[in-house]
């Protein structure tokens, strides 16, 4: 009952916007053309083989999925027009637009949806791998109908049909060929409104408008320029001088933030991260004493203030965490909550603990592998050094690069460190695998602390089986209660990500995944 | 100079410097790999979710799980063949990736070059024919300035005034996108964009030519052969172009040559801040990705030219001082 109560409450923003738009009397303009930026550039822009942020960002203009989702995750048509869920869970039908278009002129049918699903993605991402295996059979009754067979109920289905998970691939141009090497990879084909026209690299990236789009009258912009910039004071310049008239993801940093909310022409939005939900906390390795003990871990998470990081390091980008699923994902409990900021509380833990503080009040020192993603990062590892000594734990900062950092961390190579990792919606898609014993391996955003319990995996597996939703919420809330008793990484912060955008340009945030949608409705007022 | 002399110290100056550039190579190659981590990793930890399969995926594809010295070997046999292999994370031959970066490095590096030899020996030259006057002083001012401050800050500065304050000329990028110039236009654009890069990176070398003219210059011109030409009547302009300013370039010239070949690489920096689309970018980035290839293709590259630019420099040397021989 609750949980709807506030998925009602979560989607009334975007109705609101559509409402304000139409009283306000403003109907949407077509042309003109977005300048933005794209922060990393990808080495590929082919969704599925490369599935980086920036990839994602371009390509959901140039894809589509068959679904997205609001921003309190309830199934939003795209590529599908409607679907059916069988009684018993296992048999999903899809209803498909008839009249998109790939942009090559093919039509887009129930092969390539069919293609996608159980050929494509199964052998290009990891994620979709281990959920699409659960088809055990693909049908078209007719070119526009799909129907999915699954081996057993899961209820997360849904969300694996978002542009960002599954978008639909021209089967024409695939099959038969190395789907990492194809011809087309260079010059993705999708049904998105908008079509590559060109990519100088290190440069820019130039969308124009797709004009047999299956949206009569839409898109409304002309095209969509991607201008890489890879140094983050001169993004601020490019949206500040009108440049650039859109930054999205990790353009700006946070500190930056609050200046360029201070101006007029520019509108500061962190909604539309609701379907990643990206989660950050302190990487705990659970094989370095004497981090195995819960009793450090709990001290440790409690000697850190969490609003100090949201406010002072983030400046409100993002909400303090309060257990380790985020509250914008479903199954999130408000009820089950880690111990609070507690400095004096942490110290008697840690005495209890048997770690008495020496002379120069120093009880043990580890080494922390500073996460390499930016300015604010490196004050993330600052400030916890200093709010971890106040408990008489030495912090020693190390830092290094992308490709050091993602070497340590899959091999074990570290004590602490920051990690953040997406949540995909549901906790079976995106927290179950820091946690379970069996996805302890040696490959980044998998079990790599190597916490392992019985009952949180066997709780895990239930809720991944059971098909009933209410179900799965009682054992989604008993993981959260000995999660929260365990702390097996230190929860810091729900992420969010600044979308910043000259207020002539609507439409930017309407769904949960914000700027990762096809931006179809996006348009400049004049 | 002549052709009978000039072909064999060419042809031997050749020879070696293919040795030089395969050592080169060769370190390269390990200093490299030295580095933790590997492209499949970095990769993994790029996209979100992965699985051991992944990993073992892309080694596969990238030819990770052969041994280091066949790695090495298969990498010396191509590049022999001028095949600089191919960039699994950009799916593209590295020729073409580089290829591509090169004539933007080259118009920024080029032009910056250009402004800081021709304004600081200009420079050099003005303070030396007025040594002790004002002009002295305000061109030895300036030019201490830029040679103590740092690029990055200037490059800052010159935005925040010509961007920011002024809105005369665009803070980052090479053209204007999606604005289809053509002709006189489009390079007039593209100059526009070239200004601020170019006289950022431009500025400290210029400083560096203006104190070494200045130096040199005002040595030779206390030297027992310009009192000679002087005395033999010959105009003071004369004097300053022909007997000090040719016999003060040398030292100039020998900067050059070393410059010449730091300006590839040594532009990253300025790359980075005013988004221009060069190699050292493509290099810097490579780096992060473990792209080995591209790194190894762009250092391949730099190596090359800057073996050139020392060959190149001997021979300016042999032109403008006739006392210097080559293949002496």
């Amino acid at each position: 009952m609750d949980l709807r109560r506030r998925d009602v409450l979560a989607a009334a923003p975007v109705l609101m916007t559509l409402a304000e738009a139409r009283a306000q009397g403003v109907t949407p303009r077509r042309g003109g053309t977005l300048t933005t930026m794209l922060t990393p550039e990808p080495g590929l822009l082919q969704i599925g083989v490369n599935n980086q942020g920036p990839t994602i960002v371009s390509g959901s203009k140039m894809f589509q999925g068959l679904l997205t989702f609001s921003p309190s995750l309830q199934p939003i048509p795209v590529l599908a027009k409607s679907w059916t869920i069988s009684p018993d869970g296992r048999e999903y039908t899809f209803r498909l637009q008839e009249n998109a278009k790939f942009h090559d002129g093919r039509p887009m049918t129930a092969d390539d949806v069919i293609f996608s699903i159980t050929k494509f993605y199964p052998e290009v991402a990891p994620r979709a791998r281990a959920i699409f295996a659960l088809i055990d059979s693909a049908e078209a009754p007719d070119a526009h109908t799909v129907v999915f067979k699954l081996k057993q109920a899961f209820e997360p289905f849904l969300l694996m049909f978002d542009v960002s998970a599954s978008g639909i691939v021209p089967k024409h141009l695939f099959d038969g060929l190395d789907y990492r090497t194809a011809p087309v990879v260079q010059r993705p084909i999708g049904t998105g409104p908008f079509r590559l026209v060109e990519w100088q690299r290190g440069n820019f990236i130039r969308l124009e408008r797709f004009e047999e789009y299956w949206k009569p009258g839409q898109p409304y912009l002309d095209g969509i320029i991607y201008r890489i910039v890879p140094d983050s004071q001169s993004r601020r310049l490019a949206i500040e001088t009108g440049q650039a008239q859109l930054t999205q993801a990790n353009d700006i940093e946070p500190f930056d933030v609050p200046a360029l909310r201070a101006r007029p022409n520019l509108e500061v939005n962190t909604a539309g991260w609701e379907y990643f939900s990206p989660v950050s906390w302190v990487e705990i390795n659970h094989r370095v004493a004497p981090l195995g003990d819960p009793r450090v871990r709990q001290a440790m998470s409690m000697a850190i203030d969490r609003n100090f990081i949201a406010q002072r390091l983030w400046f409100g980008v993002g909400r303090p965490a309060t257990n380790p699923i985020a509250s914008t994902t479903k199954f999130h409990d408000r009820n089950v909550r880690i111990a609070g900021y507690d400095v004096r509380a942490a110290n008697a833990l840690l005495d209890a603990a048997g770690h008495r503080a020496n002379a120069q009040g120093v009880r043990f020192t580890l080494k922390h592998l500073v996460l390499p993603y930016g300015e604010v990062w490196s004050r993330l590892a600052e400030y916890l050094r200093q709010s971890l000594r106040q408990v008489g734990i030495v912090l020693e900062l190390e830092s290094t690069d992308a490709g050091s950092w993602a070497r340590r961390i899959g091999n074990w190579e570290y004590e602490t460190s920051v990690n953040f990792v997406y949540q995909f919606g549901d906790p079976t898609l995106g927290v179950e695998r820091t946690y379970v014993t069996s996805n302890i391996q040696r490959v980044t955003f998998t079990n790599t602390g190597g916490y392992s319990n019985p009952r949180v995996d066997a709780l895990f597996a239930t809720a991944r089986t059971v098909a009933d939703a209410a179900a799965r919420q009682a054992a989604f809330t008993d993981v959260q209660k000995i999660l929260c008793e365990e702390v097996p990484q230190l929860w810091l912060m729900e992420m969010a990500f600044p979308t910043i955008h000259d207020r002539r340009l609507r439409n930017v945030v309407t769904t949960g995944l914000g700027v990762h949608t096809s931006f179809d409705d996006v348009f400049l007022a004049s | 100079m002549e052709l009978g002399k000039l072909l064999p110290f060419l042809g031997g100056r050749l020879v070696k410097a293919v040795a030089v550039v395969l050592a080169i190579v060769v370190c390269n190659f390990f200093l490299v790999h030295a580095a933790p981590g590997d492209p499949a990793s970095v990769m993994a930890g790029q996209s979100g979710p992965a699985d051991p399969l992944f990993l073992e995926q892309l080694r596969r594809q990238f030819g990770l799980d052969q041994p280091l010295h066949v790695q090495l070997w298969l990498y010396l046999k191509s590049v022999v063949m001028l095949d600089l292999g191919f960039s699994h994370r950009q799916q593209a031959p590295v020729a073409i990736l580089i290829w591509e970066r090169l004539p933007a490095t080259l118009l920024l590096t080029g032009a910056a070059f250009s402004f800081a030899v021709v304004a600081g020996v200009t420079l050099g030259a003005l303070a030396a024919q007025r040594v002790g006057r004002w002009a002295d002083s305000v061109i030895t001012i300036l030019a201490l300035t830029f040679y103590a401050t740092p690029l990055f800050w200037v490059g800052l500065m010159l935005v925040l005034v010509f961007s920011v304050w002024l809105e005369w000329l665009p803070s980052f990028g090479m053209s204007s996108v999606g604005a289809d110039l053509t002709g006189m236009a489009a390079v007039f654009d593209v100059a526009q964009h070239l200004l601020l890069p170019a006289l950022t990176l431009g500025l400290f070398y210029m400083a560096v030519y203006a104190r070494l003219t200045r130096a040199t210059m005002l040595e030779v011109q206390g030297q027992d052969f310009v009192k000679t030409a002087r005395a033999k009547g010959v105009p003071e302009g004369r004097i300053t172009r022909a007997h000090v300013l040719r016999n003060a370039l040398l030292p100039v010239i020998t900067f050059a040559g070393i410059q010449a070949g730091q300006l590839i690489g040594g532009s990253i920096l300025v790359e980075t801040v005013f988004a221009w689309p060069g190699i050292g970018r493509l290099a810097f980035e490579a780096l992060l990705a473990r792209d080995y290839a591209v790194l190894l293709g762009v250092f391949f590259c730099t190596s090359v030219i800057v073996v050139l630019f020392n060959l190149m420099t001997d021979l300016l040397y042999a032109l403008i001082d006739p006392r210097v021989e080559v293949g002496g």
